[in-house]
């Protein structure tokens, strides 16, 4: 029994950190947030030539086939850095989507590119989990019509994954006709996102995927990715907060040896602490196909976008005015960890979910 | 990662099936220290069910000390309403302490009977003035000939009425500083001079007691580790006690019984599982309780596999498991709304009123066993590296 990431997962993760650490300083970041989109896509080649792109893409189309366990490790290293890059939808859910449930051509055509990092999948999953605004798309005669909102690493993207209501999964061109694309502006601008309004664009659809099971797992494995983001980004903040308060000074004292502060670092750590095995334990019950699997990557959404919530607060409070500075930048995290926690869901929506998997409407 | 425990134990865990299968019809009503209390604690013991790491000569199973199997017999044990064996502060607390630091007369001649349940342990560590400042306790004890005299009060004294003997903290070196003058003392409760008085507490039971030590007189062999060193001795055993409170395992438990109550209770006939902000508050505990569960795996992990550090996930267990216990029973309370205030023997009274028993009694948790601000000290001091708060001058 082991119970933790192996040598293998720790060095990943240092080896990304030392990436982001080296080329996406916050510097970068906020060249990035400034609209320097070529800022964005250097880091996005580099975590390319990490091999990134490629991590769940299966051996026989060119990647490295690891597991939910292994990405979990990258989103939470990228959510740290808050690294303005594509990698949920893109990398982890499209690959998953088309390996599950795409034909033989779907795969030969995609799975090969994205290990490649040579073409990136926006997802459209918003109108499966819940529509706003009354959108959605449909489905006939190999046409999709409609409108999709807040596309994951849709900004750019070669194609488009769209799901309809009944959870069938959709692939799209995106240079094909009748496609237009709205930027949709977020709070975080470490991430992009889209609208998409559809007439009668061509589309195919991924066979396998009439079987409700694969949007399952592609849901499942997009809402640990955001969960690990979130942890990942939290455990800078509580960092930040204690090393600030360990340098600032007040009433002749570091701020870090007053019980206020220190309790709010304290109840930040001890709500965040569980919250890295809650994510290795989702992805494990995801790799071994566990019986609570769905449950658990439920959970762990609302549970640690809970958790996010009130580290972003706190962390914040201890930083005083700084905190609220662009200057200090900590809002990249807080914004961060805001957008994941309404990404495929907010928790109430998620745990409503949870409910009905145990049975409790029985 | 890998969560199986390996075909080995495969073998074990049916032992420990058939063990509880064969028992489960074993019902202990008697008082403690009954004889079929005893006879059952001896059970356990003879089948590696408790007691299974401690030696032999001393009343033990004489196992190894494999966490698995321990692990697994909890797990087991857990699922079954058979008894579960003993617990208290003598075997918790004070058979680990003897283990480590005992010599070899005290091992022989306490351990055996502590652990079958036969002889009754209080722990006199809290005293009036001295609560979350446990080191500034002021009881005295003096060497006189071969006899150590106490005097002085403790406070918070749980099981006091029913010990043959306590486990006492008492400064015997006053001119010292206040951490190093302090001795760890065995006290029999049959003493002249032990005047006991039950602390009525909010839940109507009184657990605890206050004890007044009026000239007690004890043989000097009665102490544990050397003239002075009693703070360390102590803190060996605090360990034992925060990591058995608020075990995850048991509040998945209790999560079960409060999803049956919220299907089973009705307001206006519709259950109070189908209202959304009851539910959302059921699905956010058990969301906590998630988290809590796999920390729980961390550690176990950590004590199985060397260089594998869980520090802060330990430090963290007793804070978070009485809080999620606390709010967990109360939900239970929401959930019946009037009729959860029902108490005692009154008509209406759900699952004997334990749902008010609990969240009353894991207030006292939150405060006891180190209260969760002193735990929060703990927690930034130790495992984020923050100061120590200035010491006020005199203190």
């Amino acid at each position: 029994m082991y119970f933790g990431l192996s040598e293998e997962q720790k060095s990943l993760e240092e080896n990304i950190s030392k990436f982001l650490s080296d080329n996406a300083p916050l510097d970068a970041i906020k060249a990035v947030a400034d609209g320097e989109e070529a800022k964005a896509e250097e880091i996005h080649k580099g975590i390319i030539e990490l091999g990134l792109s490629g991590l769940m893409v299966p051996e026989s189309y060119g990647g490295l086939e690891l597991n939910m366990l292994f990405a979990t490790v990258v989103s939470s290293a990228l959510g740290a850095g808050t690294a303005p890059v594509p990698y949920a939808g893109a990398y982890v859910m499209a690959p998953i989507a088309i390996t599950l449930a795409g034909d033989e051509d779907q795969k030969n055509e995609w799975l090969p590119k994205i290990a490649g990092g040579e073409k990136v999948i926006g997802v459209g999953l918003s109108e499966f989990v819940g529509a706003r605004e009354d959108a959605g798309i449909e489905f006939e005669n190999g046409k999709v019509s409609g409108r999709s909102l807040f596309l994951i690493d849709g900004k750019n993207a070669d194609a488009y994954l769209l799901a309809n209501k009944s959870g069938e999964l959709f692939l799209i061109d995106s240079s094909s006709k009748g496609i237009t694309v709205t930027e949709l502006v977020t709070v975080d601008k470490t991430r992009t996102s889209i609208e998409l309004t559809l007439d009668k664009v061509d589309a195919t659809l991924l066979p396998g995927s009439s079987d409700l099971s694969v949007i399952e797992k592609v849901l499942d494995a997009g809402r640990l990715m955001l969960s690990a983001d979130t942890v990942g980004a939290s455990q800078v903040m509580l960092d930040k907060a204690v090393a600030y308060s360990l340098e600032r000074k007040q009433f002749g004292r570091l701020i870090g040896s007053f019980q206020a502060v220190k309790h709010m670092c304290a109840e930040m750590a001890a709500e965040l602490e569980p919250c890295h095995s809650m994510i290795w334990h989702a992805a494990h019950s995801q790799d071994s196909s566990s019986e609570d699997a769905r449950l658990m990557a439920c959970q762990t959404k609302s549970h640690v976008s809970e958790v996010g919530k009130q580290i972003s607060k706190t962390s914040t409070e201890v930083h005083g005015g700084m905190g609220f500075t662009d200057e200090l930048g900590l809002h990249y995290w807080f914004k961060r960890i805001g957008l994941n926690r309404q990404l495929l869901g907010s928790p109430e929506l998620i745990r409503e979910e949870a409910g009905k998997l145990q049975g409790f409407d029985q | 990662m890998d969560l199986e425990y390996g075909p080995e134990y495969d073998d074990f865990r049916s032992e420990v099936i058939n063990f509880i299968k064969e028992n489960e019809d074993v019902k202990l009503t008697g008082p403690m220290r009954d004889e079929s209390r005893v006879n059952w604690q001896q059970k356990l013991i003879d089948n590696g069910y408790f007691a299974r790491s401690v030696p032999k000569e001393y009343g033990g199973y004489g196992g190894d000390m494999d966490i698995i199997k321990l692990r697994i017999i909890a797990e087991e044990f857990a699922k079954s309403p058979i008894p579960k064996a003993m617990g208290g502060q003598g075997i918790q607390m004070l058979v680990p302490t003897l283990l480590s630091l005992g010599t070899e007369e005290q091992k022989q001649q306490y351990i055996r009977p502590t652990l079958r349940g036969e002889m009754i342990w209080c722990q006199g560590y809290s005293e009036p003035n001295s609560g979350s400042d446990l080191a500034s306790l002021q009881t005295k004890g003096e060497l006189d000939g071969n006899e150590w005299v106490i005097n002085g009060q403790k406070i918070w004294t749980s099981t006091a009425q029913l010990a043959q003997m306590c486990f006492i903290l008492v400064r015997t070196e006053p001119d010292a500083p206040k951490h190093q003058g302090i001795s760890y003392l065995l006290m029999p409760m049959d003493s002249e001079g032990i005047d006991r008085r039950p602390i009525k507490q909010m839940t109507g039971d009184s657990d605890f007691n206050e004890l007044f030590l009026t000239d007690v007189r004890i043989p000097a062999e009665n102490i544990v580790g050397n003239r002075g060193e009693g703070w360390q001795v102590a803190n060996a055993t605090l360990g034992h006690e925060r990591g058995s409170l608020a075990d995850p395992n048991v509040t998945q438990n209790r999560l079960n019984s409060l999803i049956d109550l919220m299907k089973t209770e009705t307001i206006d006939g519709q259950r109070v599982i189908d209202k959304p902000i009851f539910r959302d508050r059921l699905l956010s505990i058990q969301g906590r309780l998630m988290a809590q569960q796999s920390n729980a795996l961390r550690i176990l992990s950590s004590q199985i596999n060397e260089g594998q550090d869980a520090t802060l996930a330990k430090f963290i267990v007793k804070l978070q498991g009485t809080e999620l216990r606390h709010e967990l029973e109360g939900l239970a309370i929401d959930a019946m709304g009037e009729l959860g205030t029902l108490y005692e023997d009154s008509p209406h009274l759900r699952d004997h009123g334990a749902w008010q028993q609990t969240y009353m009694y894991y207030l006292g948790l939150i405060i006891g066993g180190g209260t969760n601000q002193i735990q929060k000290n703990i927690i930034s001091e130790r495992a984020l590296g923050m100061p120590k708060e200035p010491k006020v001058q005199g203190a």
